[in-house]
């Protein structure tokens, strides 16, 4: 009963513009692949399917507030369930995906069973200890993942005739790739955001700010954390299958611990629990190191120093202080 | 070689192992203790300890000991120094937030990373040991220089008990950790207290990371292994707990060396991150603290 209630009141069912204001984002996406130039539209395809990492990264911090430290193993779920079958057993890009995506989910359930029964600090050194254990599985077999050097999957027989004067297009042809990224990125942007207008996503945001309250309302916070982080990791790892299907490689790299901070960057940056920030932080993000590379190859200061002045000064990230001085209503 | 040599030998890596952790997790352990935040850039002050050994100690060519005896003097001195004045300028600032001040130190973990990619290169570099003797088993000869390791350790790891257990400064430290506003109403001067723990842990990990750099080379990545090494001691030796934290790093310091010498690596280590987030979710307090606080 009290939960109905709860829903209802903190559902303005009539506010319509955040659905706009996200549809617009995808038809902007849309359009524009036919106004880049080469190289950027190669970056953008690239930003999609890191925001989308990003994003179900952030349905975990932001939306549930817990702070993982080691995303970079579902991320890397992912990128192996997808790119082994494919390189050991054919897989077409279709069923890789998939696989990767299961992969993605029976390991974030896992972990969760498990590492949900800490929170706050021990959270997030067991969530680091799990994922540097994976780094080290992609290491010690390395007779398969070949480790460090990584696997070139090849995937050049899965192409489709859409009408271009080239004839069919590979699944790696930058049109293709950005398309697909595409329609990755607005996949997992409409579930965020049904997630969170949804009563289950207002109990989530409940747990953020007070877990002893919403249990004491009678809900079940374990499961729904560990709904929470189920969705996170499936989601990362959609985007490390997408990752490793889309750029025909699959290395260690993507499991390192590096890989588990720059999602909490790019959150950190665009603005926890709000939808875009994960894109903008990854946008800004990628351009930042991409323009500063071009004088420097000081990327890790760039990360560094970005890391400690957001947290000093701007914990809350671009939309979420956007959304606290002039849009109330951002999701 | 037979088992006995083999053994032998895994035991006295062990001990080289345990006593460099059991120093650098010590710091790690004070800074979690007293201030209650988890210090993710501890390794990479261990790693700068090193760099800086390789600068000093180049300072006095041709004279080995004298260039090492002047980095064991400075190179600590120097990160503690750093160490401050990045406590000062950021941690105080988030006032120990735990999860900010994790964000925060992943952030220096970067800029030191960085910074010493830059100025010092990404090659390896060799310090001379300060004394050139070896040991000579019937089977093997070991570096004598190993030894020194840890005399050394066990002469600051005993100096570090008797600051804390001994002295005034460690009474003002113990009663900060205890109960840091009541200290606080004492008269205790809490915010300098936690700059100098800070200072104190990262130097205790440069220390380490002096001691090391005749065996192990310089090198700017080298700051990973310690601090996950470091976490696993502090972890299971009970969050906050000294003694446990010295038990701890005995006790992976010698299965580490034997591990390494008789099954891989890799596999020792995968295996040892496990049990340790098992440890952290089952027994939070860790494996040798008497309670929970």
């Amino acid at each position: 009963m009290s939960g109905q209630a709860f829903a209802v009141a903190a559902l303005p069912g009539a506010d319509r513009r955040p659905v706009w204001l996200h549809l617009a984002v995808l038809v902007l996406l849309f359009g524009l692949q036919f106004v880049l130039p080469a190289y950027d539209h190669g970056n953008v395809t690239r930003i999609m399917i890191l925001a989308s990492y990003a994003m179900g990264f952030n349905l975990l911090l932001g939306y549930t507030g817990l702070m993982s430290l080691g995303h970079a193993m579902f991320f890397a779920a992912g990128l192996y369930g997808a790119g082994l079958p494919v390189y050991y057993l054919g897989f077409d890009p279709f069923s890789a995906f998939a696989a990767g995506v299961a992969a993605g989910g029976f390991l974030s359930f896992g972990v969760g069973l498990i590492a949900l029964r800490t929170s706050g600090v021990s959270f997030m050194i067991v969530t680091l200890m799990f994922a540097q254990a994976c780094f080290l599985l992609t290491l010690y077999f390395n007779g398969i993942t070949q480790g460090d050097q990584g696997l070139v999957l090849d995937l050049s027989a899965w192409s489709w005739d859409v009408g271009s004067e080239d004839g069919p297009l590979s699944l790696i042809s930058p049109p293709i790739r950005y398309n697909l990224a595409l329609l990755l990125f607005a996949l997992c942007l409409l579930v965020s955001l049904l997630l969170v207008r949804s009563r289950i996503g207002r109990v989530l945001v409940a747990i953020r700010e007070n877990e002893a309250r919403v249990s004491m309302l009678g809900y079940h916070s374990f499961r729904y954390k560990l709904g929470s982080l189920m969705l996170s990791g499936t989601m990362s790892a959609a985007a490390g299958a997408t990752y490793a299907l889309l750029f025909s490689y699959v290395g260690s790299t993507f499991a390192g611990i590096q890989y588990s901070i720059l999602p909490l960057l790019w959150v950190l940056l665009g603005g926890q629990g709000t939808i875009l920030g994960p894109l903008l932080g990854t946008a800004l993000m990628f351009y930042l190191v991409d323009v500063s590379s071009e004088y420097s190859s000081s990327y890790m200061l760039i990360v560094g120093v970005a890391l400690v002045l957001l947290v000093l000064w701007f914990p809350k990230g671009i939309l979420g202080t956007v959304r606290q001085k002039w849009l109330p209503w951002l999701p | 070689m037979s088992l006995g040599p083999h053994l032998l030998l895994a035991f006295l890596e062990g001990t080289v192992s345990a006593f460099v952790l059991a120093l650098t997790a010590l710091g790690l352990s004070l800074v979690f203790g007293v201030m209650r935040i988890v210090n993710v850039a501890h390794g990479e002050f261990f790693m700068l300890g090193a760099v800086l050994a390789y600068g000093f100690s180049s300072l006095v060519p041709g004279l080995p000991a004298l260039g090492f005896l002047l980095a064991l003097i400075l190179s600590p001195l120097a990160v503690g120094a750093i160490a401050w004045s990045a406590d000062r300028l950021v941690l105080a600032r988030l006032n120990y937030n735990p999860e900010a001040t994790i964000v925060a130190t992943i952030g220096m973990l970067y800029i030191i990373e960085q910074l010493v990619l830059t100025i010092y290169g990404p090659d390896a570099h060799p310090v001379q040991p300060p004394i050139s003797f070896r040991i000579l088993f019937p089977w093997f000869g070991y570096s004598g220089y190993k030894l020194v390791v840890v005399a050394a350790s066990g002469m600051l790891l005993l100096t570090t008990w008797y600051l804390l257990m001994r002295t005034r400064i460690g009474l003002v430290m113990r009663a900060t950790q205890l109960d840091r506003e009541t200290a606080q109403n004492f008269g205790i001067p809490v915010a300098r207290v936690y700059s100098l723990i800070f200072a104190l842990g990262a130097a205790l990990a440069a220390v380490a990371g002096v001691l090391v750099v005749p065996i192990q080379q310089a090198h700017y990545l080298m700051g990973l292994d310690p601090l996950l090494l470091s976490f696993i001691t502090v972890i299971i030796g009970g969050l906050g707990s000294l003694r446990g934290t010295l038990i701890a790093a005995f006790v992976i310091g010698l299965s580490d060396g034997m591990f390494s010498v008789f099954f891989s690596g890799t596999l020792s280590k995968i295996i040892a991150t496990l049990l340790v987030a098992l440890v952290l979710v089952f027994r939070p307090s860790g494996l040798f603290a008497r309670s929970a606080r």
